[in-house]
Parts: structure tokens; C-alpha cells; sequence
């Protein structure tokens, strides 16, 4: 192409729209931003300090990055032995299991906590009988911390299995695995040293939009009274006006960070769609 | 593509032992616990009465009951909305990026973005909506101040139907960014110029070589746009505190039940939720493998 013809060529309704598109990106930022500083002309910061000194925000802001460590930690317990499992020796399961991936899809949050807590506001018992074996999950905290990381399981779960599965087409996990099994190594071996390692790229984006889609998440939480961020960062807008302002601001360059890593990690193939 | 691929191996392979699959075992064990029970459980429970017995009670009501329809009839079509409009603007703006000869820093600028934008929704983002567009918000000041436009006067509101559209929108359109931007890239050079080599003018070669060959792929995006919307709960929540009924809305004030306590009813709503985004997900996996033909 000529330079004339690219000078004829000017781009003017790709830049409509871009432009478009780019203020409704940046316009919402910059507004709570903006709004965040109007607190106090004499210490633009105050909304910040205010909403650091809370005890309560580093609580809750502790607690769900906690439970985002346990959901990523535990998916790839439960996700990498198997989509390796499916790869080396029952493709047969291949359909099944993507099809089960899927399912988050089709069931909302609300949804899947609903049945939850249906389930498991029940104790166990021994089959047809009165006697107990567990009490409700809901009842205790441990048992709600239970319910809550596996609900989260489910939602990150399309985006961990399809993660772990790319990484693993890119490396050749059969040859990988021979080797390794000729030279004697042993199961827990050939997974924790030679498959993890080798697909700590996929790995890292699934974990970082587990995270991305954990923290801050509001439905589960709220329905099974769990005190994460999202409710605190709720319950925070009823009452107040900056504070909050300044937090989804700081919310929002946390995604930033954890999208920002993904591009740089997977090379820019990413994408998710979280806890709307 | 797959199953061909597969067949000569299984046929030269031993019959798969029982053995081999325990190896999925505790994967298809967590997603009956947490995944299948919860979700059968809310069947069974919305054929079932307080008493325990049978009845077809709670789903006749949800056809019956104006509330749950109107509640269903909000919900798609603030969902049609937004994945229309969020459609369209995503395919322009990835149009724009991709083909569209917009200088290339500019892609991989909106792709990130894009990515930030598609995952920030829930409390945050409502909050930043009514910093922008409230009525203190920042975008109302301007266009009173600088165009004389006063938005709530003109009848405008954030904490309606059309003001929770718009926030939508803003996790709605990037998602189709990220959708359309490979499948733009997958218009091949050589389609263009064999057609302006025939004498095909940009528009002949839009409505009749690329549209129809990207078609799927929009669909199948702007279906998946649809489910996003559909499911969504904490961002109406929180923009609203539920005075906008969607049904997503409508279930949440069943368990929680404040108002209106009637859990029978609630499964049922839950049901038919699942029932819809199940319809859309067999649309969208249909339309998949339409595209796939395409981008190879």
C-alpha cells in the first residue's frame, strides 16, 4: 500500500469508535477518582487513610485473599492430576469432563448457592436413620469456609480447566511422562516436578483470574454470611460515600495488577468473566 | 476434529479398565458434591410442597404469577439490551483495533483493558457508576455546567432500567472485544483481494464475503454476552438494593427471605433460570462449531 492511498485511507470511524469506547472505559475511573480526593480540599488522601485505618477492611481484604489462596490452591489439586489423567491415558473422559467445566456456566451464583446451602444446611446422617454423623456445613465456620472455597471451585472452574488443559497441549505431557517414568520416577514426581513446572505459564493465568474473579465476590459471601471484602465493601456504600469511592478505585487497580500479569504471563490470551 | 483422531488409537488400545477411571474420580466426585446435588436438589425441591409431597404448584405459578414473569421478562431484556448494544460496540471497537488500521500499540492497549473491564463489575462498579453518572455524579456536572444538559431533569435515572443497562454495558463490551478481536483476525487477506479482484466494492465485500463469514462467531459472542448479563446479581444489587426485580434479584430476596419468603417458588425461579442459560449455552456450542469451519 502506497502512501497515498493510506493517506485516502484515514482511519476516521475505526477513531470514532475507538475513542467512543476508550471514554466509556476511562470516564467511570477517573469519575470515582476524582470523587474519591473531593473529601477534604485540604488532604485529598483522607478518603484513603480513612479507608486503610479501618480494622474491618484489612479483615475482610485479608480473609478473601485467603479464601482466593485456598480456591486456587485446591483447583489445581483437583484440576491438574485430572486433565493430565484425561491426556495420557482415558481421553474417553474428554467429553464428559468438558462438558462438566461448562455447567458454571449455565448455573449463576445465586443459583448454585441457593442449592448449597439447600444441601448442606442439613446435617449427615447415617442412611435411614437418626443418627448424626456431621452437623450442617452451615453452622460452622469451618464447614462454611469449606462450602464457600468449593462454591468458588465451581465458579473458576471453566477458566482453571481450560488453563490447564492449553498448557498441557502446548507441552508434550506423554513424552514427558515416559521419560521420566523410564528413569524411574515415581507418580508424585512426575507431576510435582516435571508436569507442574512445565506449565507454570497456564498455571499462573488460571490462578490470577481465580483471584481476579474471588476477591470481592459478593453473592456466595453474603449468602453464606461469609465476612469477605465484597459484603464489607457492600456494607461500606450504605453507609458512607468517599470511603467507598477510594476502594473500588483501589479495587480496581488490583484487577489491573492481577489482568496486567496475565497479559505478560499468557502472552495476552486471557479472558474471564467473573461475579457480576 | 477430535474424535476421529481418537478412534484408531482406542481400536489398537486395550478396552479402558475400571482402573483408569478412578484417575478422574475425585474431579467427578466434587462436581456431584458441589455442583450436580445442589443443583438436582433445587429440582426435586420445586416439584416438591412444604409438606413433602408432589406438586406442580410452584412452576404453574411461574407462569401464573406476574411478578416472576415480569421479573423473567426484565432480566432477558436487559440482557438482549446490553448484548446487542455491548455487542455492537465491542465488534466496532475490535473492528477498529484489528482491521480497521488503527496504529497497532493501540490493540494490545485495548485487549488489557478489555480484560480489566470484563472482570471489574459487582459493588466497585456500581459505586464508580454513581460517582459518574449519580446525580452528583462527575459526567452530570459536566453536561449541566458545560452543555446546559441536565440528564435527571430530562428524565434520566442511574437506579433504573436504562441507568442499569448502561453499567452493564461497561463488563458487556469488552468481553466481546476479547471474543472478536481473533475472530477478525481470521478474515484472511487473500478473501479481500480475490474479491476486489472480481470488482467487489468495502461494502459489497463486508455484506457478502465477511459479515456471513463472521456471523457465527458475532452471534455465538453476543449469546455468551447474553448469559453474562442474565446471571449477574451483586452489580443490580448493589446499583439498586433490589428495587429494580430481575430474577437474580427476585431469588436473592427468596432466600433471603425478608419480604416475600417462599422458597418452593424461589427453586422454581432458580429452575428456569438454569433452563434459559442452558438453551443459550447449546445455541452458543452449536454457533461454535459453526465458526470453527472458519478459523482454521
Amino acid at each position: 500500500m502506497n502512501f497515498a492511498s493510506r493517506l485516502r485511507k484515514v482511519p476516521f470511524w475505526s477513531w470514532v469508535w475507538f475513542i467512543l469506547g476508550a471514554l466509556y472505559f476511562v470516564l467511570p475511573l477517573f469519575a470515582t477518582f476524582e470523587f474519591s480526593l473531593t473529601w477534604d480540599p485540604a488532604n485529598p488522601l483522607k478518603a484513603y487513610q480513612r479507608a486503610f485505618e479501618d480494622r474491618d477492611f484489612w479483615e475482610t481484604f485479608l480473609y478473601s485473599n485467603i479464601l482466593a489462596l485456598a480456591t486456587i490452591i485446591f483447583s489445581i489439586l483437583l484440576i491438574v492430576p485430572t486433565a493430565y489423567w484425561i491426556r495420557l491415558r482415558l481421553p474417553e473422559a474428554r467429553r464428559i469432563v468438558e462438558f462438566i467445566t461448562l455447567m458454571p456456566f449455565v448455573v449463576p451464583a445465586i443459583v448454585l448457592v441457593f442449592g448449597l446451602i439447600r444441601i448442606y444446611s442439613s446435617s449427615f446422617n447415617v442412611p435411614f436413620t437418626d443418627i448424626q454423623l456431621m452437623q450442617p456445613l452451615t453452622n460452622f465456620k469451618a464447614g462454611t469456609n469449606i462450602l464457600i472455597v468449593a462454591g468458588y471451585m465451581v465458579l473458576a472452574m471453566p477458566y482453571m480447566y481450560r488453563s490447564v488443559d492449553t498448557g498441557m497441549r502446548t507441552v508434550d505431557i506423554r513424552t514427558l511422562t515416559e521419560a521420566a517414568q523410564s528413569l524411574g520416577a515415581s507418580w508424585y514426581v512426575i507431576i510435582s516436578q516435571i508436569i507442574l513446572p512445565n506449565i507454570r505459564s497456564a498455571l499462573l493465568s488460571g490462578a490470577l483470574l481465580t483471584f481476579a474473579i474471588v476477591v470481592g465476590e459478593v453473592t456466595l459471601a453474603s449468602f453464606l454470611g461469609v465476612d469477605a471484602f465484597g459484603p464489607y465493601l457492600f456494607l461500606l456504600g450504605q453507609h458512607r460515600a468517599y470511603e467507598p469511592a477510594a476502594l473500588s478505585f483501589v479495587s480496581f487497580l488490583l484487577t489491573w495488577l492481577a489482568m496486567g500479569l496475565l497479559q505478560l504471563v499468557s502472552g495476552g490470551q486471557g479472558q474471564a468473566a467473573g461475579a457480576h | 476434529m477430535a474424535d476421529t483422531a481418537m478412534k484408531p488409537a482406542k481400536m489398537i488400545s486395550a478396552p479402558v479398565n475400571w482402573k483408569t477411571w478412578l484417575g478422574v474420580a475425585p474431579f467427578l466426585l466434587f462436581a456431584v458434591l458441589f455442583l450436580f446435588l445442589p443443583s438436582l436438589r433445587l429440582v426435586t425441591a420445586s416439584f416438591t410442597n412444604p409438606d413433602g409431597a408432589f406438586t406442580l404448584e410452584n412452576v404453574a405459578q411461574l407462569v401464573s404469577e406476574p411478578f416472576i414473569l415480569n421479573a423473567y421478562k426484565l432480566s432477558i431484556q436487559i440482557s438482549a439490551i446490553t448484548a446487542l448494544g455491548g455487542g455492537l460496540l465491542g465488534f466496532l471497537m475490535a473492528y477498529a483495533v484489528t482491521v480497521g488500521g488503527l496504529p497497532k500499540p493501540l490493540r494490545s492497549m485495548l485487549i488489557t483493558f478489555s480484560g480489566v473491564a470484563s472482570n471489574f463489575a459487582g459493588v466497585p462498579l456500581a459505586f464508580a457508576f454513581v460517582a459518574t453518572l449519580g446525580r452528583q455524579g462527575f459526567v452530570t456536572h459536566i453536561l449541566k455546567d458545560y452543555f446546559g444538559l441536565s440528564l435527571y431533569d430530562a428524565g434520566f435515572n442511574l437506579y433504573s432500567f436504562a441507568g442499569l443497562s448502561l453499567v452493564y454495558m461497561y463488563f458487556q463490551f469488552p468481553l466481546m472485544v476479547l471474543i472478536m478481536a481473533p475472530a477478525l483476525d481470521g478474515l484472511k487477506r487473500e478473501w479481500r483481494e480475490a474479491a476486489e479482484n472480481l470488482g467487489a466494492n468495502t461494502t459489497q465485500y463486508w455484506l457478502k464475503v465477511a459479515l456471513p463469514v463472521l456471523l457465527p462467531s458475532i452471534l455465538g459472542a453476543m449469546i455468551l454476552l447474553f448469559g453474562n448479563a442474565f446471571g449477574a446479581y451483586a452489580t443490580a444489587y448493589a446499583l439498586t438494593g433490589g428495587r429494580i426485580g430481575i430474577v437474580t434479584i427476585q431469588i436473592g430476596a427468596q432466600i433471603r427471605g425478608d419480604v416475600l419468603y417462599n422458597p418452593g417458588l424461589g427453586y422454581a425461579m432458580a429452575i428456569g433460570m438454569v433452563v434459559i442459560m442452558a438453551v443459550s449455552l447449546a445455541g452458543y456450542s452449536w454457533l461454535q462449531a459453526k465458526t470453527e469451519r472458519w478459523l482454521k
